[in-house]
Order: structure tokens, then C-alpha cells, then sequence
């Protein structure tokens, strides 16, 4: 089965857990005074479950459209039959590293944490002028912890917690 | 309406405000540029930019200065590098890159940027006529017909998003639609969907999901397929003046493409993208001989038309999200959560609620254009320098940006979690082919849909207002078949293409 239909499955089933939720979970915490409103907060909710389980399951079920002919892999376009080719490691590294970095925002500092992020994002993409790469990080960091503070007016705090 | 654009110039022609428009354009251009990065993404990383503004008028001067800017920043990366930044400026790339490799870039350019300004100028002007007619027709609108234009709006993306794909879209409209109900609900302030966590509460952040919808993904396609980022010579580019007789060859195409771009970009879901295609196919065929012949390989008409037409489009696109609310495309949805955001609600109303808002606008998009010709033009040769920073330093940057965005708006770095997350979700539906753009406008109508539902609901006591309002009935009649149709007919195309049904 492609991956689309995969998808297509996943979202039948949660829209079976919307629904479920909508149609048995919600309706009695309602006060009854609002009950004799001719629409209650589930009333959406349950009809986009029920549209979307019946286009789920058209997308899941609809047979494939036919190849066009004259159709040929170009270099950049998304075709998820070359992901042999692409650089997968790298993605998936560097969204831990987004992840780090929300992890040590805190406790690291807005600096800190960026001139980090910047650093290590650059090495995992095969940069190794480190000469280079932490004065840019650096001044980066700190002219835009200076733009978010002074202009936009937004607290964050620049060193790590323990200072 | 001259009472409304002296209003607009005031409010438009103040020192910050020209600045903004300078500043969205400048670095709409820059980001523009890049290849892979398109408008939407440039306008979700701005919009806490914008938000921190918190003047409206100058939030959405920023951001159509941007959107602006990331259209020309485009056309640009296409006729130097044949890399289009965005999937409107491809046609672009057809006869701009051919001119590019004849060693007339700079003319190439500056047709581009004729075009470009020609097209945003007319589309400027369209949008003045047509917009306030609509919107007092529009003020004539109840809730019921407000909910069954959403349903039409959200139906008419689905039905544009191509062959095959129409299922998909629609799916991921309702995706989008079930997020939006997530947190306190438009009835009652009662928490739903949140499954007890309490960061849940108020919702899903839209600049949240906008990032991770587009921003994120499309880095880390330029991380895992270095092709995307196609870097290469961009050469010297010399020789900007364009002859007297392809101004002359232009002038036609220029003038009926604005037209048609416009109101192809009125249209919801079809937008920029489809407007360049169409505007590039109707010119080659309305061209004779020879001129038909250079199509493709150069031709200064190939590279007005979708230049024009896709200009045209984006400011023929604000004409449903200023008028109705209603954003047709990815980028305006972007747009209506900011104003939103912003305590600006775009509507019927906001004509005669904020008119400073609308015109302003209007004025900045003139300015913007101008700004786009007489500044960016001789700076070009400079600019296109962005395109040799290397892919090391700039996607750490994207990414951070990225992060910031969401981190900035929300103050909460469980946002950033969600980020990541929704970001790989949205990744793998993008290897799957499923568009994106219809998840977010879902979400952003999500709650104005069911505002004006609950409304009608009330008023009829029940389901009544479908058949007791006749324009209710047939809007909602309309967007059935415009989901149907399509649908059917490539049922009918493959069973065809089978040797099933013959006619």
C-alpha cells in the first residue's frame, strides 16, 4: 500500500477517536440550560467526523490514477521512490537538534542556545570552518536577541539560568 | 473612492509606514530569492514581525510589501538559475532562463520587473473598482450565507487543486477544520478536544502551524535533496534597457494578461500558480509564426505573460480576503491570521469599520510596486549575490527562524515541540502529495466557520436555514458540485483511459 493511503487510513482512524469523542464524551458536561440550545459545542465536531471518515475512506479506497506518460523525474522534485538518495541522517539530526534547542532555551539562555544551535546545525551539514561559523553565529544571536527585546518589546532572557 | 484613497495615502505615506513597504519589499526580494523558499514561508517567519508591530495598517503593509517581494525575489531565481523559488514564477523560467543563457539577463530582469510592476499596478487598480461593490453586496450577507460562502470558499480550493487530487485536498481541509476546534470552543468556554493538556487550552497557535506547514518542511527538503537548492553561476548581469520594439511586443500581452491574472486570482484555490500557466499557454497561442516558434527559447512575450498574469493574481487574491474574509489561497490565509491576530476582523465591514486599513493597503500595494521597480531593478546585480551564501549557513538559519516564529508568539517552548512535530507530520504528507495550503485555511476558517454556523443554528432553531434561505440552498448546492464534478469526471477520464466507457 503507498504512502498515501496509509494516510488516508490514519485519518480515518482519528477521525473515529474525534468522533468518538465528540458524539459520547461531551454532551453530558453540558448544563442543561444549554441543552435546549438547538446547537451544542459537539454539534460541529460531529459532523466533520462523519465527512471526514466518508473522504477518508474515498482517498483510502479510489482506485490510483494512471501514470501520465511523458512523465520523468526532474532534479529537486519530491518523489518519495528516490528517498535512497537524499540525505535522510541529516534531516532527522537536525530535528533533534531542534528539539535540544527547545529543551535548553531555558536553562542554556536565548544565546547560548542559539550560538549552539547555529554552530552544530552547520556541522551536521558538513561545514567545518569553525572560524567562520561562531563569530557569524554569535553576532547573529546577539543582534537578534537585541531586535526581539528592544524593537518587538519581547522578554528573553539571554543567559543561561544560572547566572 | 477618492475620499477612501487620500484616507489611504494619510494613513499609508507615514515615515514608518513607507519604511515597511521598503523594508517587506527588500526583504520579500531577499528571501525570494532563495531557492525553494516561497511566500508563504517568507510570511509566516514575518508574521511575529508583524504582530509585534501591533498597528494593523502597518502589519499588513509589511506583509504585502513581503508577499510582493518573494514574487519578484522568484522570478529572479528562475531567470538566472532556472530554479524557481516558487511554484508561480515556474512559467517564468520557461523563456527567462533561455534569455538568461543568451547572455540577456538583465534585460530579462528588467522585462520581468516591467511586468511585474505592470501587473500589481492593474490588479491594484481592479482590486479598488471591485472590491468595495463586492463588499456591499456582501454586507447584505446573513450568518447562513456567510457559513454556506466558507463551505463554497473551502470546496472551491479542494476542486482546484488538480486531478486526483481533489479527494486529498478535501481531506486535508477537514484535517485542518478538526484542528481548528481544538481548545475553548466558539459556543461555550468550555475546553474541548484538549485530552487534558493544558497547553491545549487556547488552541493551536496558527503561526505554529503555518511554519511547520510550510517553513519546515520545505528546509528540510533543501537539507535531504541538495539538487532543490540548485546553486550555480549567476554570472555578470549587464544590459538592463530593453529595446523600443519589445516594448512594443509587450504592451498587448501585458495589458490583457493583468486582466485575466486578476480575476484567475480572485477565483479561490486557483492563484498565482494557475494564472502564470494559463497566462504563458493563451499568449503562445495567441502568437503567430515566428514569434510562436521562439516560445520557449527566449521569447521577451513568454516572459511578460506569466510575469504579468502572476502579479496580477496575488493582488486579485485580496479581493475575497478583504471583502469577504474568505482567503482563496495559502498565502492570504496567512494574511487573515494575522489580522486576526491584530484584532482585525477582514470582511464586509472592514470597509466601513476601518476603512483606513483597506486603503491603505491599496496605497501600499502601488508604492510597493514602484518600490520593487526603481529599487530593486538597479540593485539586482547586488542582491542576486544571496543566491552564492552557502546551503551550510543558510538552513541552520531557516531552521532557527523557524523556531523563533513559533517561540516568539507563544512564549512557550512546548511550542517548539509541537513545531518539530507537526513539521515531520507535514514533511511525510508532502512525500505523499498531499497540498498543504488547504490544512491551513481549514484551521484559520475553522472557528469563523462555525461561529456563523452556531449563528444560523440559533436564528432557525435547527438545520431550517438551509432550506428556508434560497441563497444559502444554492451556495451550498454549488459547493457539492464543485466538489462532485471533478471527481466524476476523472472517474470518467481512467475508466476511459481503461477502454470502459466509450462515447
Amino acid at each position: 500500500m503507498a504512502l498515501d493511503r496509509w494516510i488516508a487510513l490514519a485519518f480515518v482512524a482519528i477521525c473515529c477517536v474525534y468522533g468518538y469523542a465528540a458524539f459520547f464524551t461531551m454532551d453530558h458536561l453540558l448544563p442543561p440550560i444549554l441543552q435546549r440550545n438547538p446547537i451544542w459545542p459537539s454539534t460541529f465536531p460531529k459532523i466533520l467526523a462523519i465527512a471526514g471518515v466518508i473522504v477518508g475512506l474515498f482517498v483510502l479506497l479510489s482506485p490510483k490514477p494512471a501514470p501520465k506518460d511523458g512523465e520523468e523525474a526532474k532534479d529537486g522534485v519530491i518523489d518519495l521512490s528516490r528517498i535512497g538518495d537524499y540525505h535522510v541522517g541529516q534531516a532527522i539530526a537536525l530535528l533533534a537538534l531542534m528539539v535540544a534547542y527547545a529543551m535548553t532555551l531555558r536553562s542554556l539562555g536565548f544565546l547560548g542556545a542559539t550560538i549552539g544551535f547555529l554552530v552544530l546545525g552547520g556541522t551536521i551539514l558538513g561545514e567545518r570552518k569553525f572560524h567562520i561559523m561562531i563569530p557569524v553565529a554569535a553576532i547573529a544571536a546577539g543582534s537578534i536577541w537585541y531586535l526581539v527585546q528592544e524593537v518587538l518589546g519581547i522578554y528573553l532572557s539571554p543567559l543561561p539560568s544560572f547566572l | 473612492m477618492l475620499e477612501g484613497l487620500l484616507l489611504g495615502l494619510s494613513a499609508a505615506v507615514t515615515p514608518v509606514n513607507l519604511m515597511m513597504v521598503v523594508f517587506g519589499c527588500v526583504i520579500g526580494t531577499l528571501i525570494g530569492m532563495l531557492p525553494g523558499l516561497g511566500p508563504m514561508s517568507i510570511i509566516a517567519i514575518m508574521i511575529p514581525v508583524a504582530i509585534g508591530l501591533g498597528d494593523p495598517t502597518a502589519a499588513l503593509i509589511l506583509l504585502s510589501g513581503v508577499y510582493y517581494g518573494a514574487i519578484f525575489g522568484g522570478s529572479t531565481s528562475s531567470i538566472l538559475l532556472n530554479a524557481p523559488g516558487v511554484a508561480g514564477t515556474v512559467a517564468t523560467s520557461f523563456d527567462g532562463y533561455p534569455m538568461a543563457r543568451k547572455g540577456m539577463a538583465g534585460k530579462a530582469l528588467t522585462i520581468a520587473a516591467i511586468a511585474s510592476f505592470a501587473g500589481g499596478t492593474i490588479g491594484a487598480i481592479l482590486l479598488m473598482i471591485f472590491a468595495p461593490a463586492l463588499s456591499s453586496v456582501a454586507l447584505l450577507f446573513h450568518s447562513a450565507e456567510y457559513f454556506a460562502l466558507m463551505v463554497v470558499g473551502l470546496s472551491a480550493i479542494a476542486a482546484f487543486a488538480g486531478t486526483g487530487q481533489v479527494g486529498k485536498a478535501l481531506m486535508m481541509t477537514i484535517l485542518g477544520l478538526i484542528m481548528g476546534t481544538v481548545g475553548e470552543g466558539a459556543l461555550s468556554n468550555m475546553p474541548r478536544f484538549t485530552f487534558g493538556v493544558m497547553e491545549l487550552q487556547s488552541g493551536f497557535s496558527f503561526i505554529t502551524l503555518a511554519m511547520a506547514m510550510f517553513a519546515l518542511p520545505e528546509a528540510l527538503f533543501l537539507v535531504m535533496n541538495p539538487a532543490r537548492a540548485a546553486q550555480g553561476e549567476s554570472g555578470k548581469i549587464t544590459g538592463l534597457r530593453i529595446s523600443r520594439s519589445e516594448a512594443k511586443a509587450i504592451t498587448p500581452v501585458i495589458g490583457r494578461q493583468s486582466l485575466q491574472g486578476f480575476f484567475i486570482g480572485v477565483l479561490p484555490g486557483a492563484g498565482a500558480t494557475i494564472a502564470s500557466f494559463l497566462g504563458y499557454a493563451v499568449e503562445r497561442n495567441i502568437a503567430k509564426g515566428e514569434e510562436q516558434a521562439e516560445f520557449g527559447k527566449g521569447s521577451v512575450k513568454g516572459l511578460a505573460a506569466p510575469e504579468t498574469a502572476n502579479n496580477a493574481a496575488c493582488t486579485g487574491s485580496f479581493v475575497p480576503l478583504l471583502t469577504l474574509g474568505i482567503p482563496g489561497s495559502g498565502t492570504t490565509a496567512i494574511l487573515l491570521g494575522a489580522l486576526i491576530a491584530l484584532n482585525v476582523t477582514p470582511g464586509p465591514r472592514l470597509m466601513t469599520d476601518t476603512p483606513e486599513v483597506f486603503w491603505a493597503v491599496i496605497i501600499s500595494m502601488y508604492i510597493g510596486n514602484l518600490v520593487l521597480l526603481v529599487l530593486n531593478l538597479p540593485l539586482i546585480p547586488y542582491i542576486a549575490k544571496i543566491l552564492a551564501i552557502p546551503r551550510n549557513y543558510l538552513i541552520p538559519f531557516i531552521l532557527f527562524f523557524t523556531l523563533m516564529g513559533s517561540y516568539i508568539g507563544q512564549n512557550n517552548s512546548t511550542e517548539l515541540l509541537l513545531l518539530v512535530g507537526f513539521g515531520v507530520v507535514a514533511t511525510i504528507l508532502r512525500f505523499a502529495d498531499y497540498p498543504l495550503a488547504p490544512l491551513l485555511i481549514g484551521f484559520i476558517l475553522g472557528t469563523m466557520l462555525e461561529d456563523n454556523f452556531a449563528r444560523a443554528m440559533q436564528l432557525y432553531r435547527g438545520f431550517g436555514f438551509i432550506l428556508e434561505r434560497p441563497m444559502t440552498l444554492a451556495l451550498l448546492v454549488i459547493a457539492a458540485l464543485l466538489v462532485v464534478v471533478p471527481s466524476y469526471r476523472a472517474r470518467r477520464a481512467r475508466l476511459r483511459a481503461e477502454g470502459v466507457a466509450d462515447d
